[in-house]
C-alpha cells in the first residue's frame, strides 16, 4: 500500500502535513506525538522583520469554527533560521517554511535566506486576511490571491529567485478560484493550497463590540469545510499541479473528502488544537481505509469522485 | 514554575456536584497530573467529540487530593452547562498540566507573608496555591532541624471579592490552612462592602507589608488595579491572566498578552506572570 505523494520537486511520504500557524514550529507538539511520522511540517509564516501581531482578544470560538486574527505574529526569518530551523530539522522530515512579504523587495530578500537554507519547499502565504500592510497594493484587491494577477506577479518573483518547489496558499475569499489557482500554476507554482481562512466576524451583542481586537478574522474548523471541499473540487478540474487540500479536517472522514474531490495532499489545522494527535490518527486512518478498500495507491483515490 | 511534562489521556470523572448555585465542583482521575502539577498551571477538558463547542476548555487546577484533580468551575455558557451534566464514570478528554504556575517557594522565603486577593473564581487555583504555601512552611520549619508538634502557622491573608455572599467560595477551607480570609462584597451582604482591591488598599495601610508577595487571579480590572496598588508601594505582584484561548499550549498564539518583553502567551508564557512586567490597556 502505497501513501506517498510527490508536491514538485518534494517527496512526501504520506500526504499529511500540519497547516501553517496551527503547529507553532513544531517543539509545542513534541510532547503529544510522533512528529517524525507526518508526511511535512509548514512553519508558521515568517516575514523577513519580526511582527509582534495583533492585539488580543485574537481568538472566539463561533458555531463549528473558530475565528482567529493572529497577524502573522513571527520573530522574523533571521531568528527562524537560527532559532527554530535546526530544530525543526532535527526531527528529520520536509520542512515547508510559509512565507510573506509586504513588498517584492522584502520577498526577494526573504527567499534568498530560504535558498541557502535546508527547507525543503516555500509556501507563499499570499491570503492572510488579518495583516493591512501585506495586502496588495497593485490591483486594490485587499488581498494578493484575491486578483488573478497580483498572484501571478508574486509568484512569478518567487520562481525567478528560487529551484525550491513552491506551494501557493490561496483565499477562499474570491468569485473564482479556479481562476487565481490557474494564474500561480502559470506563474510557475508547483502546487496550491486552499484554503486559507475565510473573513469572518462575530459580535458581542451586550458590548456591540467586535468580539476581536482587529473587527475580523479568519474563520477555520469544520464550519469552513464544505466550502474547501467544493473550491478544491472547482480547482482540480482546472489545473495540472498538485492541490493541498485543507479546511475543517478533524478526522479520515473529512480527510478523504478532500482527496476525493482532487487534494494530493492535506494540511491539517484547526484539529491541531483540540486533538494534538488529530494529524497521527488521520494517518493510520487512511491506512486502513486503503486497507479496507483495497486500493493499493492514494494517488489512486486523488481527484476520484464519482459525478 | 515550570513543569515540562504535558499528558493527553481520556480520565474518569469521579465526581461533579453544584457547590452552591451555579457553581460546581468536580474531581477527575488524573494519577500523573496530580503528581506533577503546581499551583496556577491549568488543564484543557474536550467537552464533547463532535464540533459544539469546537475547542477544549481551560481550567485551573483547583486543589489535587490523591490521584484526582480537581476543578472548581461556574456554568456560564454552553460549554461548562455541558460539563456540568457529565456523570461519575465518564470519560473526559484531558490535557495538562499546561502553563507557568506561582513562583511561591522563592517567594515564601523571601517573602515571609503572602496576600492571596481572589475576585470570584479567582479562588480556584488560589486555593491550591494556599495550601502548598502551608505545606512548603512546615516543611522549613522540619528544615531548621526542629521539629514543630503542631503546623507552623502560615502568615497569609487572603482576600476574596464577589458581587454578594452567594458568591462566596472556598473561605472554609482558607481558613483550614491557616489563613486570614477578608471578605469583600458589592452589595455588601458580607464583610467589607466594596471592591477587593479597596480591601487590599486598607489591609496594606495596616500591616507590615514589605516582607509581602501578593498574588491575584480574577477579572481583568482587578488585576489591574492590584498591578496599580503594587507598583505605587513597590511590591512584588503575581497575577493569573485570563484571554480567549484556542490551542492552550502555546501553538496559535491566540491568547496574547501586552508585556515589556512584547506579546507573550497567557498559555505557555503564562498564565502568572509578574505585575511589573504587564502593559495594561488605557481605561
Amino acid at each position: 500500500m502505497k501513501l506517498s505523494v510527490n508536491i514538485g520537486k518534494l517527496k512526501l511520504k504520506n500526504p499529511v502535513m500540519v497547516a501553517s500557524g496551527t503547529f507553532g514550529y513544531a517543539g509545542e507538539f513534541a510532547g503529544f506525538i510522533d512528529i517524525n511520522k507526518l508526511g511535512a511540517i509548514v512553519t508558521k509564516t515568517i516575514t523577513l522583520k519580526p511582527r509582534p501581531g495583533n492585539p488580543a482578544p485574537r481568538t472566539c470560538e463561533t458555531p463549528a469554527g473558530m475565528l482567529n486574527a493572529i497577524g502573522l505574529e513571527n520573530p522574523g526569518a533571521d531568528a527562524f533560521l537560527k532559532e527554530k530551523l535546526p530544530a525543526l530539522n532535527k526531527i528529520g522530515i520536509p520542512v515547508i517554511a510559509s512565507i510573506a512579504a509586504e513588498t517584492p523587495g522584502e520577498l526577494k530578500e526573504i527567499i534568498n535566506l530560504l535558498n541557502d537554507a535546508q527547507v525543503n519547499a516555500i509556501e507563499l502565504n499570499l491570503s492572510c486576511p488579518n495583516v493591512k500592510s501585506l495586502q496588495s497594493t497593485i490591483s486594490g484587491s485587499p488581498l494578493i490571491a484575491q486578483d488573478a494577477q497580483a498572484t501571478h506577479n508574486w509568484v512569478r518573483a518567487v520562481r525567478k529567485a528560487t529551484r525550491k518547489t513552491i506551494i501557493a496558499k490561496l483565499s477562499p475569499n474570491v468569485a473564482d478560484i479556479a481562476e487565481i489557482a490557474l494564474a500561480a500554476q502559470r506563474a510557475g507554482a508547483d502546487a496550491v493550497s486552499l484554503i486559507n481562512t475565510i473573513t469572518a466576524m462575530s459580535i458581542d451583542t451586550k458590548t456591540r463590540r467586535p468580539v476581536l481586537a482587529n473587527i475580523t478574522g479568519g474563520l477555520s474548523g469544520p464550519a469552513v469545510r464544505p466550502v474547501a471541499v467544493r473550491m478544491v473540487w472547482e480547482a482540480y478540474q482546472k489545473i495540472k499541479v498538485p492541490i493541498i487540500g485543507m479546511g475543517g479536517i478533524m478526522d479520515v472522514q473529512s480527510a478523504l473528502e478532500f482527496f476525493i474531490a482532487g487534494a494530493s495532499a492535506i494540511n491539517i489545522g484547526t484539529a491541531n488544537f483540540i486533538n494534538p494527535r488529530a494529524s497521527i490518527e488521520i494517518i493510520s486512518g487512511l491506512k486502513q481505509y486503503l486497507k479496507e478498500n483495497k486500493i493499493k495507491d492514494i494517488n489512486n483515490l486523488i481527484g476520484s469522485l464519482r459525478t | 514554575m515550570v513543569s515540562k511534562k504535558k499528558l493527553q489521556f481520556k480520565a474518569k470523572l469521579l465526581y461533579n456536584k453544584r457547590e452552591k448555585g451555579s457553581f460546581f465542583r468536580l474531581k477527575i482521575l488524573a494519577p500523573a497530573i496530580a503528581a506533577s502539577c503546581l499551583p496556577g498551571q491549568f488543564v484543557t477538558l474536550r467537552l464533547t467529540d463532535g464540533c459544539q463547542p469546537l475547542l477544549r476548555r481551560p481550567f485551573s487546577i483547583h486543589r489535587i487530593s490523591g490521584s484526582g484533580v480537581e476543578i472548581l468551575y461556574e456554568l456560564v455558557g454552553r460549554g461548562t452547562q455541558i460539563l456540568s451534566q457529565k456523570r461519575p464514570g465518564e470519560y473526559l478528554d484531558i490535557i495538562g498540566p499546561l502553563g507557568n504556575g506561582f513562583n511561591y517557594p522563592l517567594s515564601a522565603i523571601r517573602y515571609p507573608l503572602s496576600i492571596l486577593v481572589a475576585g470570584g473564581m479567582g479562588v480556584a487555583p488560589l486555593l491550591f496555591l494556599a495550601e502548598r504555601l502551608a505545606y512548603s512552611v512546615e516543611r522549613r520549619a522540619h528544615s531548621k532541624g526542629r521539629l514543630y508538634a503542631k503546623r507552623y502557622p502560615l502568615n497569609a491573608f487572603v482576600l476574596i471579592g464577589a458581587k454578594n455572599k452567594n458568591q462566596i467560595l472556598c473561605e472554609k477551607e482558607f481558613r483550614k490552612f491557616g489563613c486570614t480570609v477578608k471578605i469583600a462584597t458589592d452589595d455588601g451582604s458580607k464583610g467589607y462592602k466594596g471592591k477587593v482591591t479597596q480591601l487590599l488598599q486598607h489591609l496594606l495601610s495596616t500591616i507590615d507589608h514589605r516582607l509581602s508577595t501578593i498574588y491575584g487571579c480574577g477579572p481583568r480590572p482587578m488585576l489591574k488595579e492590584i498591578s496599580r496598588i503594587c507598583q505605587r508601594r513597590n511590591l512584588a505582584a503575581q497575577l493569573s491572566l485570563e484571554e480567549h484561548m484556542a490551542c492552550g499550549i502555546g501553538a496559535c498564539l491566540g491568547c496574547a498578552v501586552d508585556t515589556k518583553e512584547g506579546y507573550k502567551t497567557v498559555c505557555k508564557d503564562g498564565p502568572v506572570f509578574d505585575a511589573d512586567r504587564i502593559i495594561w490597556e488605557a481605561e
